[in-house]
């Protein structure tokens, strides 16, 4: 049986749940009926910190139709220690608990839970319940925020301290060529279309389903049976279609403790959803300031790296990201000192939001040797050839696979990289400045324990089963994909479920591990059913396939033949009947093993890529177009070329947003996220969005995980806003260090000659 | 969101009689309304649909203008083939707004009605003194990028939203209304306020009125008019500053020039000193420099907005070339004109 050569993987095949979606029969959390429904309505706080002194819930209890409001004073009880509050992901700290005390936070914190028979109730009740704080000073100021810049001595296990080499001090000193600048990223919020929603279902023998919006559902099964001291058995996370999320459902959010809470306190099913302006009071990508100096020969190789960051968190938990190591990785140069640390700000914690870390560091990190390049007067491709790096330099480990150079030589020959003129401002097109821009992007490629059940029916049916998410990534397709090649079954004879905590196994949805790790397991799951088919087939009376193996065998079109005499064969049905059996039913969990473990240690596994801008700039009035975008993507093995290009493209469109447009603006004063709505908090839409190329580079590794697959949910971004922020120095000769790079940092306030 | 009474009436007179008692308010397209309700900022006990009144004719004038009713779509406003061809610039203003969703729904009243986008005014926990008058401006002194630049006042820098109010401005449109004391007309400009010390006001409508239509006049500036509008996206995103523009040009020189600026003030803005210093000028970068500079005479920023008046001086210097040179913004090509 020889996998690579079969039709699923590697297929451009339409999404299999798209159907479901554009019919409107895809149910999201907020979207599952169920009788006698208790609808709850969040209040949130008006200050960012202090205390709740009173809260007057007279008027709203008198309105008919309200149930029961839920505060502090009057919840039942939860676990009292921080441990047990703590979900998969969380960082170290003290998570935030609602409604635990009378403690407030930050600004939006839920302070009450109003319960009423119909949504309008509850909403207008909501609108009644008055609280009056007693106020305690505050900080969200993130500039004023750098006085209280720590490092926690308890890291978040996902956190790898920078590893220095060299001398970066001394190098930069006598460096002939330098550059120091400093960035700073505004606040983002996730902003997923669906917004964060709970149908908690009382199943009135003491258990609980929950239809959640989550990346995890075994996650959320497991914080909530550590809240409320449940087993987790009796509780059962269903989340099998989510609009969205980019990292904002990694976590459980309040929503679901508070409708969980509130289920357990009426015996009933309880349905939660925030508005959009609770949206903003959750997690968000943290501000971060980012401070680059590069010194160089004046040939342009690189030999010293000073890369320091800071990024926010709230008070009550450390949030940490991996930003300054991907420009030490990833270049070719023998200083470099990295540092790190965070600030507290008094917001909800800041938490993992696409390409958390990389796609602020490397951003930041490429946009400072765009910088470097014009330093030293060297074309800013030509630059990074110089200064490519085969291995992990901060690591000093080889890479499983680096097709980096083969990006950049793809996505350069697909721009026209070579028809740029050096000099900024040199490229002009009617009134318009033209400005090309490159950069790197890079991310991990990362592998997850991930089981998957398998069931294959005698009708030729086959049922694939996984505790995973589909967040509108595509793993409801990569998933039937996986079984399909492993089977030779036609997608449409495979059923996956996912989206259920009672499945096997699996962990959240993110780090772009989902593909590789699930599809593994499917794989994993199939080769098993195969044996055991082929077993069964070889005990048949004068079995056409004799004693052959598994790898000299091949299936496809619901048989089994011989790879060297296809005529020589016979039906899986026929098989299973001769067997006198129903259905092959299988689990299976795919891990690295001592190999992988070996390797893991040995050597480096990540995806790269190389980006290439094009913006059109209306200097007088700073209008910015960004008229074409070139992606090339060295991932590994791509499933599905359709889907993943798919992820590419949003992760190119969010990178425009981080360059151009998103930013969640506080007023310090009431310390609190201002535009919040999608009127005012704004993505790019589509007249923002020109030309969008996406190219996978050949990056075969059969060593990087099991399928050699690689993830593509998070690369995308990863490097898109600061090949557009390169793009507009060298339309204008300006350099702007702070994104987003709206009108007003463009445009030259001066009168015009 | 409050509970409310909601009433359809079919008739004018039924309609203006459902909406006299205290918190009474006529929905239309709703696409502010409904939000603003939403969000606990308006709470209306009575809500009277007017989708049922007819009033969404457009119709020919006696000697060469055009009525367009009050509950006429913005888009069939937009599209209709005697906007596009006697008005261009207000279907260019229009089209600039908003999204063709919003823009099917949202009806000519109710765009000169809606209310602004300030994140204070929207937001119940901070001071606003349109929301709740005499609780202060939290955008002084705030977060106010988007705020006004002109005609702000101690009590209130929002700014009025609209894109297809500016060109109303400019072609000096008259608004019809009816109420319990009978109809009357109001010119444009006397339509919106400014907000002194009274900024729940933002217009000069009498309680329980309503509009009917919009009249244009029997002018043609459909060879030299702009409508530009710049913002923090290409699309789908309210003004930080725009500009209409009209001219009458005579030759190479400008016999008669109107001009206002969306984005900036509590209302369209218009100076008539302005436009009054471009008649009889050439068409020149001096000439609507020094335009510019009238029209901003006593521009104020806030900090946040500074940068607005320089950016709508260069938008009002580009918009007045655009004009001349009869070449108007596109509104589908972002590329500016």
């Amino acid at each position: 049986m020889n996998v690579m050569q079969n039709v699923g993987i590697g297929s451009a095949i339409n999404r299999v749940d798209g159907l479901q979606k554009v019919t409107g029969q895809a149910r999201y959390a907020a979207e599952h009926p169920v009788p006698g429904l208790v609808y709850g309505v969040i209040v949130s706080g008006a200050v960012p910190k202090g205390r709740i002194l009173a809260l007057d819930e007279a008027e709203a209890r008198a309105v008919p139709g309200v149930i029961e409001i839920l505060t502090h004073k009057n919840r039942p009880h939860i676990a009292w220690f921080d441990h047990s509050h703590k979900d998969m992901v969380a960082p170290p700290g003290s998570p935030f608990k609602a409604l635990y005390d009378d403690r407030i936070h930050f600004s939006g914190q839920p302070i009450a839970l109003v319960l009423a028979e119909s949504f309008e109730v509850a909403r207008h009740a909501a609108s009644l319940v008055r609280a009056s704080y007693e106020v305690e000073p505050h900080n969200t100021d993130f500039h004023k925020a750098q006085a209280e810049r720590f490092m926690p001595s308890k890291k978040r296990d996902s956190f790898q301290p920078p590893k220095n080499r060299g001398d970066a001090g001394a190098a930069y000193e006598a460096a002939p060529v330098k550059v120091s600048a400093d960035f700073h990223l505004a606040t983002e919020h996730h902003n997923p279309m669906e917004m964060h929603a709970s149908t908690v279902i009382w199943e009135g023998d003491g258990g609980i389903t929950v239809f959640d919006k989550t990346q995890g559902p075994q996650n959320v099964r497991d914080y909530l049976a550590g809240v409320f001291n449940m087993s987790a058995k009796n509780i059962r996370v269903m989340n099998p279609y989510v609009g969205g999320a980019f990292g904002s459902g990694l976590r459980p959010q309040y929503q679901v403790y508070l409708a969980v809470m509130a289920a357990r306190m009426l015996r009933r099913s309880v349905r939660v959803v925030m508005t959009r302006q609770q949206m903003f009071t959750h997690g968000h990508r943290p501000e971060a300031l980012q401070s680059v100096q590069l010194g160089a020969e004046r040939d342009g190789r690189l030999t010293a790296i000073r890369n320091s960051a800071t990024t926010s968190t709230s008070r009550y938990e450390n949030n940490m990201e991996n930003v300054v190591n991907w420009g030490m990785m990833n270049y070719a140069c023998e200083n470099a000192a990295g540092e790190y640390a965070i600030a507290p700000v008094d917001t909800a914690t800041s938490s993992d939001m696409r390409a958390p870390g990389a796609a602020t560091g490397m951003t930041f990190f490429e946009m400072a040797v765009d910088e470097m390049a014009h330093a030293a007067g060297i074309d800013p491709l030509e630059f990074r050839i110089r200064n490519y790096s085969e291995i992990d330099q901060m690591n000093g480990t080889p890479f499983t696979s680096k097709a980096l150079r083969e990006a950049y030589a793809e996505g350069a020959a697909a721009f026209g990289w070579s028809r740029r003129s050096q000099a900024p401002r040199s490229m002009k097109e009617g009134r318009e400045l033209v400005g090309w821009g490159v950069a790197t992007g890079m991310w991990d490629a990362m592998f997850s324990k991930t089981s998957a059940s398998a069931r294959l029916t005698a009708n030729g049916h086959l049922e694939v089963a996984s505790a995973a998410s589909d967040i509108g990534t595509g793993t409801y397709t990569v998933m039937a994909q996986a079984a399909a090649d492993t089977l030779g079954l036609p997608v449409e004879q495979i059923t996956v479920r996912l989206g259920d905590s009672t499945l096997p196994t699996a962990p959240v949805e993110g780090g772009s591990w989902m593909a590789a790790s699930v599809g593994a397991a499917v794989q994993l799951a199939c080769r098993s059913v195969a044996e055991k088919l082929l077993k069964a087939a070889e005990k048949m009376e004068n079995s056409p396939l004799g004693s052959a193996s598994l790898d000299e065998v091949r299936f496809a079109g619901g048989r089994i033949s011989l790879r060297d005499d296809p005529a020589r064969g016979v039906a899986i049905a026929e098989i299973m009947r001769a067997a006198g059996m129903d259905a092959i039913e299988v689990q299976e969990t795919a891990s690295g093993g001592i190999s992988g473990m070996i390797s893991q240690m040995r050597k480096s596994r990540n995806t790269h890529s190389a980006i290439f801008a094009e913006v059109r700039v209306d200097e007088e009035l700073g209008v910015i177009r960004v008229t074409r975008i070139v992606n090339a993507v060295a991932a590994g093995r791509i499933i599905n070329p359709k889907t993943a290009r798919s992820q590419i493209l949003g992760g190119v469109v969010m990178g425009i947003g981080m360059a151009m447009h998103e930013e969640s603006m506080a007023d310090h004063r009431y310390g609190r996220f201002m535009n919040h709505n999608y009127a005012e908090y704004h993505v790019p839409v589509n007249a923002d969005i020109g030309d969008i190329q996406v190219i996978f580079v050949d990056e075969p590794d059969p060593e990087v995980t099991p399928l050699g697959v690689k993830g593509v949910g998070e690369i995308g971004i990863v490097g898109t806003a600061a090949a557009v922020a390169n793009a507009i120095f060298h339309a204008t000769g300006k350099r702007v260090r702070s994104l987003p790079i709206t009108i007003d940092k463009v445009f030259d306030a001066n009168p015009l000659p | 969101m409050n509970p409310f009474s909601f009433t359809r009436p079919t008739t004018v007179p039924d309609a203006l009689r459902a909406v006299v008692r205290p918190g009474g308010r006529f929905l239309a397209g709703g696409t502010n309304l409904i939000d603003l309700m939403k969000e606990n900022v308006e709470r209306p006990s009575a809500l009277v649909d007017i989708n049922r009144l007819g009033l969404d004719a457009i119709e020919d004038l006696p000697g060469g203008g055009l009525r367009l009713g009050a509950l006429a779509t913005n888009a069939d406003t937009a599209r209709d083939a005697r906007v596009a061809k006697r008005y261009p610039l207000l279907a260019s203003a229009i089209l600039a707004g908003a999204s063709p969703q919003l823009r099917n729904a949202a009806t000519n009243g109710g765009n000169l009605n809606q209310r602004t986008r300030c994140y204070y005014f929207y937001d119940n926990t901070t001071a606003c003194n349109k929301r709740n008058p005499g609780t202060g401006c939290g955008a002084i002194g705030g977060v106010n990028r988007i705020h006004a630049i002109l005609g702000a006042s101690a009590s209130c820098i929002a700014t009025h939203p609209s894109d297809m109010c500016v060109a109303l401005a400019v072609l000096n449109a008259t608004i019809r209304v009816t109420g319990p004391q009978g109809e009357r007309e109001i010119p444009f400009g006397e339509y919106h306020r400014l907000p002194g010390d009274t900024p729940q006001r933002d217009n000069t409508l009498h309680p329980g009125e309503l509009v009917t239509a919009i009249d244009l006049p029997a002018e043609d500036f459909s060879a030299h008019h702009t409508y530009l509008k710049l913002r923090d996206r290409l699309s789908y995103a309210f003004a930080l500053v725009s500009v209409a523009v009209a001219l009458r040009m005579e030759g190479d020189r400008i016999a008669e020039a109107r001009i206002a600026l969306g984005g900036v003030a509590h209302k369209p803005w218009r100076v008539p000193d302005a436009e009054q210093a471009l008649a009889g000028q050439p068409a020149s970068a001096e000439s609507f420099a020094r335009a510019a500079d009238l029209l901003l005479r006593g521009a104020q920023g806030q900090g946040h907005n500074d940068f607005k008046i320089g950016l709508a001086h260069r938008a009002i210097r580009r918009a007045l070339r655009q004009a001349a040179a009869g070449t108007p913004q596109s509104q589908t090509d972002k590329r500016v004109a």
